[in-house]
């Protein structure tokens, strides 16, 4: 974006006091864990030893919690007052957070697949990367990744249609492929670059990318609002030229910048109404 | 002897028709194909892997067939998360123990799909297919595009036998009633014994295709679409004619549109395009599969799992995600700790990564000859030639299913087929957790 800045008018209604949970990772994990059980929801109201007894997979066994993690301090009486700090890497663990509807969960170094996933409220804070599926076909909350994600961020689950549908997800690092597939609503902001298919069968929602994309950025959207900050590499055949804007305004958000408009995808439909904005200076070919 | 009718165990063809004359430790097989000739020469061939072996200080010396059996069941039992790969090269029917294994053990159970027509398999998730079979090609088809395949060196008889050449019910004339177009990067024999060669530029499938499908929709591509495909669009909009225009059309795909970059979203816009074109005229696409039965796991664990590839039961229930639960991601996460590979050479066939990891962790391999899988691992149980030593079920490439009949039996007292050997090491597993 030329002078791209993004303002946020939708604030996140911060929480009143929150008991913190503490986990410390206290072995090498080997086959990766499945911790659908880290969030505020199923903390709140336990303490520390009901907590480390809740049940997390490994292979086709449970053990609990306390075996992987120290767990130190108790849940709140609701998920909204609880907070869970991993204090180390989570590279290991996926699904954190999974479903959680209020509450909070920061994660000091990187979380496993699926961090986030079906989120409806809350917010999660990955200090490091979050591997593929963050997010995925979340409804609400907030999702916010300091480093770089993988794959299929806010995407819906395979063969499905329809991805996220609230919600905002912010990447302050890059993503890669397939972001916000099938997105329905709610906002992705990457502040780095993403690889191919971003926005794929879009039908709803915003993606904001400052960077580059390499391909098929907005395929088969059929709807929903995408705006590229950088250079996209390989362009959607699909989409057709509107108009020049010197802003681009979505639901809360106002981006201010030359961008170039398009519509489309009109592989999918004739009558496909997906919004795809470009930064001028740096797509002059298109 | 002479036997006839009996299937070819090689490629996704299964041709039916292989006439073999066997005995006195010689074979001789007709109407087979190159490739299928050399496969027949196996069942006599010095290679043959013909008793159990276990690997004791690095090297694998032979042992009891009870005792490998043993040692396989314990390598499997002993993991946290074994991965169970089902080898096309085999029956259904040993698939569907496996399966059942795999279940049983709360493991992974993957098979071929997953390093080759698995995103073909995931596009048809995402939007439908509409296909035919073999036999509705030959009698009806017109027009034949083949999409990043070559199987006039791949499945050398799918063209004879089917697509191209044969004189169907309303194809009377045979070739001179079809018209051939192949879309390929490179110059194939099969694009140079076609109509139209619509020549890509590598991994531009998706941009192709989309463009197709916005002609069709009465819109003009952006212009950027011939640089990146590197096909103008009066080609593409002469390829469309083509193809509204036919009478019966059928899209061939092979690895050329699944596995390069844009995978099963290839797969899923080629389908969106055949699905359109039914607004037209008659239009359909298969995939041209590489190896005898690799259709047959996806529709065996379609059938029992609701799956077709890539199936997770540490849970206790099937669930799906390729990427997460398919075995070169597991392997080059190191999220499985042990191995069953059968009938297909996984150590060959996967990233030098993924191979080093699965060459560390215990692997019990199923095999008939000697292969980098057999030395990799700890207990190699010698495999059964299904088609040629025991009878079963394969699926065709058009997923129809074949039964076939052997000419000879097994040679080992201790197994009759892969089937009935993965049974015996579903009773040691069942003995003992
Ligand atoms: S085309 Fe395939 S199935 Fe037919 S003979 Fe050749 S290898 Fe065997």
């Amino acid at each position: 974006m030329t002078e791209g800045v993004l303002i946020d008018k939708g604030k996140i209604e911060s929480a009143g006091k929150m008991e913190e949970v503490v986990l410390i990772p206290i072995k090498e994990i080997d086959i990766k864990l499945e911790a659908d059980v880290i969030t505020p929801n199923s903390f709140a109201g336990k303490n520390a030893r009901e907590i480390g007894n809740l049940p997390v997979w490994q292979g086709p066994e449970t053990y609990p919690l306390s075996e992987f993690f120290e767990v130190i301090g108790s849940g709140g009486i609701s998920a909204a007052e609880t907070l869970i700090r991993i204090k180390g890497d989570a590279k290991r663990v996926k699904r954190i957070g999974e479903g959680m509807s209020a509450g909070k969960i920061e994660i000091e170094g990187s979380a496993g697949m699926h961090v986030g996933t079906g989120m409806k409220g809350g917010e999660i804070v990955v200090y490091g990367d979050a591997d593929s599926w963050a997010g995925m076909e979340m409804t609400g909350g907030l999702l916010n990744i300091k480093g770089n994600a993988g794959d299929h961020v806010g995407c819906a689950y395979r063969g499905k249609w329809h991805g996220m549908k609230g919600g905002r997800i912010v990447i302050e690092g890059s993503a890669r492929h397939q972001l916000g597939g099938g997105m329905d609503g709610g906002e992705i902001l990457v502040e780095g670059n993403v690889e191919g298919f971003c926005g794929i069968r879009q039908n709803g929602g915003l993606i904001v990318v400052k960077g580059r994309a390499l391909r098929g950025t907005g395929a088969e959207m059929a709807g929903g609002t995408i705006v590229i900050g950088g250079k996209i590499e390989r362009f959607s055949p699909g989409f057709e030229y509107v108009s020049m804007v010197n802003s681009v305004k979505a639901g809360e958000v106002e981006l201010i910048g030359e961008f170039k408009k398009f519509t489309g995808d009109y592989a999918i439909s004739k009558r496909a109404k997906g919004v795809l904005y470009v930064a001028a200076e740096k797509n002059p070919e298109l | 002897m002479i036997y006839k009718n009996i299937v070819c165990p090689v490629c996704g063809a299964a041709c039916d028709d292989i006439q073999v004359e066997f005995g006195d430790g010689k074979i001789e097989a007709r109407n087979a194909c190159k490739m299928g000739n050399a496969k027949f020469k196996e069942v006599v061939s010095s290679h043959r892997l013909r008793q159990p072996l276990i690997k004791a200080s690095g090297k694998l010396s032979p042992a009891a067939w009870d005792e490998a059996l043993e040692k396989a069941a314990d390598i499997l039992i002993s993991a946290k998360r074994p991965l169970l790969f089902m080898g096309s090269e085999t029956s259904c029917e040993a698939h569907e123990i496996g399966l059942k294994i795999g279940e049983y053990l709360g493991a992974i159970v993957d098979s071929n799909a997953t390093i080759c027509h698995g995103p073909t398999a995931m596009g048809i998730q995402e939007s439908g297919k509409v296909g035919a079979t073999e036999g509705q090609k030959k009698n009806r088809g017109d027009l034949i595009v083949y999409w990043g395949t070559n199987p006039l060196e791949s499945m050398p008889r799918q063209m004879s036998r089917y697509a191209v050449f044969p004189r169907g019910y309303w194809t009377k004339r045979g070739r001179f009633d079809r018209t051939v177009i192949t879309v390929d990067p490179r110059k194939t024999p099969t694009a140079e014994a076609s109509d139209l060669h619509i020549q890509l530029k590598p991994n531009s499938d998706y941009e192709l295709i989309s463009a197709l499908l916005t002609l069709l929709h009465g819109k003009t591509p952006h212009p950027s679409v011939e640089a990146i495909t590197g096909v103008p669009i009066s080609v593409m909009e002469e390829m469309l004619d083509m193809m509204k225009h036919c009478n019966f059309g059928a899209i061939s795909v092979g690895l050329g549109l699944s596995s390069s970059i844009g995978k099963h979203r290839n797969a899923e816009i080629a389908m969106n395009l055949v699905k359109e074109l039914n607004n037209y005229t008659k239009f359909t696409l298969g995939a041209l599969r590489g190896h005898c039965n690799v259709a047959g796991f996806n529709q065996v664990a379609s059938y029992m799992y609701g799956y077709p590839f890539g199936l997770d039961f540490t849970r206790g229930y099937p669930r799906y995600n390729p990427g997460e639960f398919t075995t070169v991601d597991l392997l080059r996460e190191k999220d499985v700790d042990a191995a069953l590979v059968m009938c297909a050479d996984l150590v060959c066939h996967i990233p030098a990564d993924c191979a080093s990891y699965l060459a560390k962790i215990p692997m019990v391999c199923l095999d008939i000859a000697p292969c980098p899988t057999t030395a990799a691992s700890d207990v190699v149980l010698p495999g059964v030639i299904d088609a040629m030593e025991c009878d079963g079920t394969f699926y065709r490439l058009d997923d129809v299913a074949v039964h076939f009949e052997p000419f000879t039996s097994s040679p080992f007292g201790f197994t009759k087929s892969n089937e009935d050997t993965l049974k015996q090491l579903f009773e040691k597993i069942k003995a003992r957790k």
